[in-house]
């Protein structure tokens, strides 16, 4: 007997369907299984087969195939145990003929028979509610993930004998044995809940004026940001509340970044969607694969889990340089392409870098009183820092240490609600200056439209003129001015760039003399 | 003629004796005046070598004989502007000439250094804060500019901000090497180095090409103090490698001056013990130059009072046309890095950070203010 049932794997974060085609047929007993498989969807016989039997489905003595086409796609996961364990079900006659018709199923079995969470459900869903499907049967604790697609039906099952029921039991009763699963988005996403920032909160950091102005304005702008401080200043305090002052996530948005979450396997059992912007800590000793994406079979790295949020990397030049300098063309192109044996895919990486660092090796320069590091010794350290890595920083500030006076009487600052309201109020100017352009933010600003966009008085060039020779500007820091130029009377809702604006961009301006380079 | 002759020859074999470098100058002093000059050197043999040098060094001397060519490698050398004065040379420094253990040999590069001129050593730290580079710039530029001499080792920091003040200000300036006169170190002095051999000079007592060594810096000390009248400290932590030449230069019997600092800044510690020690202060360059110039003159040392003189140092330069709160800020400026927060403080909260970053920007446009780091400004003071 023969039976053919669909199931979808995995490409990058998009998906495609496959159709498992499972034969029983009399002969010597075997089971093979074909269709470019890793070994992972090769060891799925082992499981389907002592699931079957601990259900209490014991397999006659015959020869057993499975095909997984197209086959000429290398398949890796564990989503194809139940679609399998399905076709042989229905191969062998245990449910009827046709039974499984228009369902699409995805799901890893346990010996038991049990049905375990398994990656990328979304991005499958969605492909197969695009190919017209109408059904789907995914484990119960990837039920509320698949259901955000409003266009088809998602059960969640528990067990491959709960499906061997519901297969069985006419299409009337279905709904009564497996009841779908309903996620309300609309709701989640304009409801009382969304946007409260539970993050930490920016009122909760003390002083740090200039760092706390430069992070609303990095904010508004989606600009890079660049912290350098000594120890203990409050870096890492502050990019921890960056994401709370970015306006909250989109439907739109939330489906790319749970998409990228759910490939990488790092879905919350039960959750739906993320509704939070991620962020994303790496610790310096990452390797390249780790923080662009890689392997043989190509997974999402850092970067790509950071999107539409902030990737933060505390202690810059620890980094290794050839993992920091990968991270220019996503920064470039926001998105990532990773070319292996078995295939190109193409991750999001749209993410607003944050990083921190201390100004020299023993962290308190320039501090002659405590700080021991030589001139040189001060150059190398900031020289390790690449340079394209630093061309594409918009906005660099140095943090104080905290004295003492306001720690004890930290009044605190703002809140990040309401720096949220300013930042949103910045982003809704650039949604209608960049109306019908490639361009969403200040930040993506190329220089060959800066005049469009940054255009300045005559008065304001001249201020500009005199900048540019007196603070020994590069071409490349004149044009970051002029985008964060752009941000801050954004945020003051200015129609045109004014003098006060580009003084305050300058501030701000990494300045390569500090660098060494 | 003749004798100029007889000069010519003595600085071939000069070049040739003062270019080994398994000798030392005790040695260098012993083996001259028991042969009698550089040639009688040459011509003696390893017999008359051996009653000063060691077997070993003996050795070493004859294979470095064998390959050196005298006349060509002092040709090579007077191309590259390069001189030898060995001590027994008229145009030797007559200060130098003076002090214990003096070098036998000196390689200079550029102009030879005046007898007739005062010469003040401005020495200090490499790791130099922004009120030790606005001193020696302004020590450095008037001395210069009053004709005398600033010796000092071109290294990072004070040594070679001194020397650059004094060449720009149309003075004459002595770099002293621990490396040969033919190597620039440090690199990054590179300009400093080209000027100084085109309106000043540098000197060495190593051969040419050696490179420099830790162990070389303590003997060229020794030189810098020797070569002037007066040392001056700008800058010195309390282990500072600067308090070496002060001890050398006490040895020598220069006179020591310091410019003091706060208590509490560490990298005028060494400075101020000084002071406690007894060396001279000097609190303008006018007054200094007075006592320089009286030191030159009488041999002795003498304290004019210093009220009296006007003083660089203090010199408010008034900016007319800086719109209030920019002079405030201004106000608030001062040689230590300032954070715009802490000028906020120190105005008492009267302007928000926003406003004082953008008057700090400003003043940065005017070249009035420096941004030394991403967020901290110091003074700039304009000077001549």
């Amino acid at each position: 007997m023969y039976s053919a049932i669909f199931s979808g794997a995995l490409h990058g974060v998009l998906a495609y369907m496959v159709s498992v085609e499972v034969d029983i047929a009399k002969g010597l007993p075997a089971f093979f299984m074909v269709g470019s498989l890793s070994t992972e969807v090769r060891e799925s016989k082992e499981r389907v087969s002592v699931a079957l039997k601990n259900v209490g489905l014991h397999l006659p003595p015959c020869r057993i195939t499975v095909n997984l086409s197209p086959a000429d796609r290398k398949k890796d996961g564990t989503g194809f145990d139940l679609p399998i364990a399905v076709g042989m079900l229905e191969a062998l006659g245990l449910v009827p003929a046709g039974a499984a018709k228009g369902y699409l199923f995805l799901g890893e079995l346990g010996l038991n028979g049990e049905l375990k969470k398994v990656k990328g459900v979304l991005p499958i869903v969605r492909a197969a509610a695009e190919a017209g499907i109408r059904e789907c049967i995914v484990p119960k604790a990837n039920a509320r993930e698949g259901a955000v697609i409003p266009e088809l039906t998602v059960r969640g099952a528990e067990n491959i004998l709960e499906i061997m029921h519901f297969l069985t039991a006419g299409r009337p009763d279905r709904d009564e044995i497996m009841p779908p699963v309903r996620v309300d988005t609309v709701s989640l996403f304009s409801g009382e809940g969304h946007g409260k920032i539970c993050r930490p909160d920016f009122g909760e950091v003390n002083g740090q004026e200039s760092a706390r102005r430069a992070a609303e304005i990095a904010a508004a702008g989606f600009h890079n940001l660049l912290m350098v401080g000594p120890p203990g200043a409050g870096k890492s305090m502050i990019a921890r509340r960056i994401p709370g002052i970015l306006p909250p996530l989109t439907l739109e948005e939330s489906l790319e970044v749970t998409s990228v979450i759910s490939v990488a396997g790092l879905l919350e059992e039960g959750e739906a969607l993320v509704t939070e912007r991620p962020f994303r800590s790496p610790h310096h000793t990452i390797s390249q694969a780790a923080l662009i994406g890689g392997s043989a079979m190509p997974r999402p790295g850092m970067i790509s889990l950071a999107h539409r949020g902030v990737l933060f990397l505390d202690e810059l030049p620890e980094f290794q340089r050839i993992a920091l300098d990968a991270l220019r063309q996503p920064l470039e192109e926001r998105r990532v392409t990773i070319s292996r044996v078995n295939g190109n895919v193409t991750y999001p990486s749209d993410f607003m870098l944050v990083c921190a660092m201390n100004p020299c090796p023993c962290g308190y320069y320039p501090d002659a009183e405590r700080c021991s590091c030589t001139e040189p010794q001060v150059r190398r350290y900031m020289g390790k820092v690449s340079g394209p890595i630093l061309d594409r920083i918009d906005l660099c500030v140095e943090l104080a240490p905290v004295d003492y006076e306001s720690l004890k009487n930290g009044a605190g600052g703002e809140s990040s609600q309401e720096i949220r309201r300013r930042v949103e109020r910045a982003r809704q100017i650039q949604r209608i200056r960049f109306q019908g352009t490639a361009y969403r933010f200040n930040g993506d600003i190329e220089v060959s439209r800066m005049e469009r966009y940054c255009g300045l008085g005559e008065k304001e060039q001249r201020c500009m003129e005199q900048l540019y020779t007196s603070l020994q500007l590069s071409a490349r820091a004149y044009h970051r001015i002029l985008r964060v130029a752009r941000t801050i009377a954004d945020l003051e809702g200015a129609e045109e760039i004014g003098v006060s604006h580009l003084m305050e961009a300058s501030f701000y301006r990494p300045s390569m003399e500090y660098w060494g380079h | 003629m003749k004798q100029e002759e007889w000069r010519e020859r003595e600085r071939i074999y000069a070049c040739w004796l003062c270019n080994f470098p398994d000798i030392g100058n005790k040695q260098l002093h012993r083996l001259s005046q028991l042969c009698g000059g550089p040639e009688a050197v040459y011509l003696a043999d390893k017999g008359k070598w051996g009653e000063v040098l060691s077997p070993k060094q003996v050795e070493s001397l004859a294979r470095y004989t064998a390959v050196w060519k005298p006349e060509a490698e002092y040709r090579k050398m007077k191309e590259e502007g390069i001189e030898v004065l060995t001590v027994g040379d008229e145009r030797y420094p007559e200060r130098l000439r003076r002090i214990p253990d003096a070098p036998y040999g000196l390689f200079v590069r550029g102009k030879l250094p005046q007898p007739d001129a005062p010469a003040v050593a401005v020495i200090g730290s490499r790791e130099c804060s922004e009120y030790g580079r606005y001193v020696a710039k302004v020590l450095g530029g008037f001395l210069g500019q009053r004709g005398v001499t600033v010796i000092s080792g071109m290294a990072r920091g004070i040594d070679g901000i001194g020397q650059e003040a004094a060449l720009e200000a149309g003075g004459y300036s002595v770099g002293v090497l621990g490396s040969g006169a033919d190597i620039c170190y440090p690199a990054q002095n590179r300009g400093l180095y080209e000027k100084l051999i085109k309106s000043g000079a540098v000197l060495s007592s190593y051969p040419l090409g050696t490179p420099a060594r830790p162990q070389n810096f303590p003997p060229r000390n020794r030189i810098v103090s020797g070569l002037a009248d007066a040392v001056v400290v700008v800058e010195a932590r309390a282990k500072s490698g600067t308090l070496i030449t002060v001890d050398m230069a006490l040895e020598q019997g220069r006179e020591v001056y310091v410019v003091p600092g706060r208590v509490t800044d560490r990298l005028s510690d060494g400075c101020n013990r000084l002071v406690k020690q007894g060396a001279g202060v000097v609190l303008g360059p006018e007054s200094f130059f007075e006592e320089i110039r009286q030191l030159w003159e009488t041999g002795k040392k003498t304290s004019p009072k210093a009220a009296e003189q006007p003083n660089t140092f203090l010199e408010q330069t008034q900016i007319p046309g800086l719109p209030k709160e920019q002079a405030e800020v201004w106000g608030a400026l001062d040689f230590e890095p300032k954070s715009p927060e802490e000028i906020r403080g120190q105005l008492s909260d009267k302007y928000p950070e926003k406003q004082i970053v953008t008057c700090l920007m400003q003043l940065c446009m005017e070249n009035l203010a420096v941004q030394v780091s991403p967020g901290r400004f110091i003074l700039r003071k304009i000077t001549t």
